[in-house]
């Protein structure tokens, strides 16, 4: 590769999308992040601040307007070429007339890996997630929450260096979401790939990231980004003092910013 | 799922009861005239010549076609005519969904196709088959290629393709585009290509709108047979058969009616073959159904 050390560097993005009745929706503005490889950053802000369309021109889901995305130092498009990131978005998303397995394997199928290796790597990830025993069940018969599961496990299919997720445990209740958070921040320490995870949950970011990045609406931007360096990210840190800290500071933060902001929007990515 | 089988095949003998109960019960209690309001007959005479007896039909099925020495029994005429007409229809049918689905394909492929060709694809639908009959006959014959020599009974084939393609194309194009927006983005962020993304996503997503229009498309292939024979002389089938027999209908009323049987046949063999496709295809109608 080219040495570079940053997973992804946004340097001054602008993004405006046109709406048929000839509108504009200044959606980002003057956006510039870096994350480091292996850094976990979280988005939040309310709905509407523009959190899913900065991931979605990360993952050249959509172009830029203005300014200039690198991903592992190439161009956002090559970098999805070159399956550098994994993705998940909030509905699961996994094909109903798959089973688990066959899901988990999508990425790999697509890509040509072998049927042999696609099954090794397909053990491991279902061992991973606990889910062996529903290998061969399908989507409709999963909770959300293992739903969910195999949703992450597909994104990890091909060890990216890089994870997008959009709000993954967005639909989860309160108790899975937590059990799902530990496992989120397992999978990441053994795997070591850089995270950018969107979320507007503050415990969520603040548990799980190493930085959080507070946006705010109209235009969307980034008003403050909150440094969280914790010694280890287990059920301890949920009581400890320095975790009510960040909460209040990215809380803080968030609310300066939200001050003026009006009325929010509804959430629907 | 048994259960739900053997109660449907309950519910078409009910059906089919009921439908004779009907005949026989009309026949026995109307006026021989018909119910006549005024000049007009609302509802038919109930002579044996207009509406024989049921056990009639069926008896007379079992007599020879004609009176000539060597004539074939009516009920093997009749399925004779029913095979030979089922094949043409079958294959109407096979090409009317190749085409279709192509169709439907180049206009998920290219938007500029679809607002091209969808407009066409409908106003197809708009012009009468007898009218399109002695076109298609002209053209056909109009092809030489070599020893090739276009034969009738390819003219009655592409009359019911033109037919049955319709609802093939109209819910291929559906289904094809069903898939959501996030699956999408997900197929578009693992890199792949027009190709892959239809068959691993489209097309499996496309499968619980196609079954329905694949057996729209049996059954207008089999009716789009039967009028095109008639309209372009085609003789061999059920539908030249129903034209020739109602012809001595005032001398053999019960045989008229064989043919029509025939028909109905070869709708329950074309019906019952489309169903058997959605058998393997159970996985793909997991999840949401379509409306
Ligand atoms: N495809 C699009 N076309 C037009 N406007 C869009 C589109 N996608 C997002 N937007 C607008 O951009 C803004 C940011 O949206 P989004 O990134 O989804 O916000 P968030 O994920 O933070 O809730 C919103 O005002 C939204 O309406
Ligand atoms: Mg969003």
């Amino acid at each position: 590769m080219t040495g570079t050390p940053v997973a992804v560097s946004v340097k001054a993005v602008d993004k405006v999308f046109r709406t048929r009745k000839g509108g504009e929706v200044h959606a980002l503005s003057d956006v510039s992040l870096d994350v480091a490889p292996g850094e976990f950053v979280s988005l939040i802000g309310p709905s509407g601040c523009g959190k899913s369309t900065l991931m979605r021109l990360i993952a050249d889901l959509d172009g830029v307007s203005g300014g200039e995305i690198e991903v592992f130092g190439k161009s956002p498009e090559q970098a999805r070429k070159d399956q550098d990131y994994g993705i998940a978005f909030q509905q699961a998303g996994l094909l109903p007339w798959r089973t688990v397995r066959a899901n988990i394997e999508l990425p790999l199928e697509i890509h040509g890996v072998d049927a042999r290796g696609r099954k090794e790597r397909s053990d491991e990830l279902l061992a991973l997630i606990g889910l062996e025993d529903f290998a061969d069940h399908h989507p409709d018969q999963l909770s959300g929450g293992m739903k969910q599961r195999v949703a992450i496990a597909r994104a990890m299919a091909e060890r990216p260096r890089l994870l997008l997720m959009d709000e993954p445990f967005g639909a989860l209740d309160e108790m899975t979401r937590e059990h799902m958070q530990n496992e989120l921040v397992a999978l990441c320490e053994e795997t070591g790939a850089a995270v950018v995870f969107v979320t507007h949950s503050i415990p969520e970011a603040v548990f799980l990231s190493d930085r959080v990045v507070v946006m705010s609406p109209r235009p969307g931007r980034i008003t403050g980004i909150v440094d969280l360096s914790f010694a280890a990210r287990d059920e301890d840190l949920r009581e400890d003092a320095a975790f009510y800290e960040g909460v209040t500071a990215v809380r803080t933060m968030l609310h300066g910013a939200e001050a003026g902001a009006g009325p929010r929007g509804v959430e629907n990515r | 799922m048994r259960g739900d089988r053997i109660r449907g095949v309950l519910w078409g003998l009910a059906g089919v009861l009921a439908a004779m109960a009907l005949w026989e019960g009309y026949k026995a209690l109307a006026p021989a005239d018909g119910i006549v309001i005024g000049e007009l007959t609302v509802l038919p005479r109930t002579t044996d010549i207009a509406m024989p007896h049921i056990w009639d039909m069926v008896a007379r099925l079992f007599d020879p076609v004609t009176r000539a020495a060597g004539a074939d029994v009516l009920w093997w005429a009749v399925l004779q005519a029913a095979a030979f007409s089922l094949g043409i229809a079958a294959l109407g049918w096979l090409i009317g969904v190749v085409s279709g689905m192509v169709l439907a394909l180049l206009m998920q492929r290219w938007l500029t196709a679809e607002s091209a060709v969808l407009p066409w694809v409908v106003l197809s639908q708009t012009v009468p088959l007898i009218a399109i009959a002695p076109l298609v006959k002209r053209w056909g014959t109009a092809i030489h290629i070599g020893s090739f020599e276009w034969e009738n009974w390819m003219s009655v084939a592409v009359i019911a393709s033109y037919l049955a393609f319709f609802p093939v194309a109209v819910s291929a194009l559906r289904g094809l585009k069903s898939p959501h927006a996030a699956d999408v983005d997900l197929f578009r962020a693992y890199a792949a290509g027009w190709w892959t993304g239809i068959v691993r996503l489209r097309l499996p997503s496309a499968v619980p709108y196609l079954l329905p229009a694949l057996r729209l498309a049996a059954a207008n292939a089999v009716v789009g047979t039967i009028v095109a024979e008639v309209s372009i002389g085609l003789g061999g089938g059920v539908g030249r058969m129903i034209i020739e027999f109602a012809a001595t209908a005032s001398g053999d009323p019960a045989k008229t009616w064989a043919p029509i049987f025939g028909a109905m046949l070869i709708g329950l063999v074309s019906a019952g073959l489309v169903s058997l496709i959605g058998l393997g295809l159970g996985r793909f109608r997991r999840g949401e159904a379509p409306a």
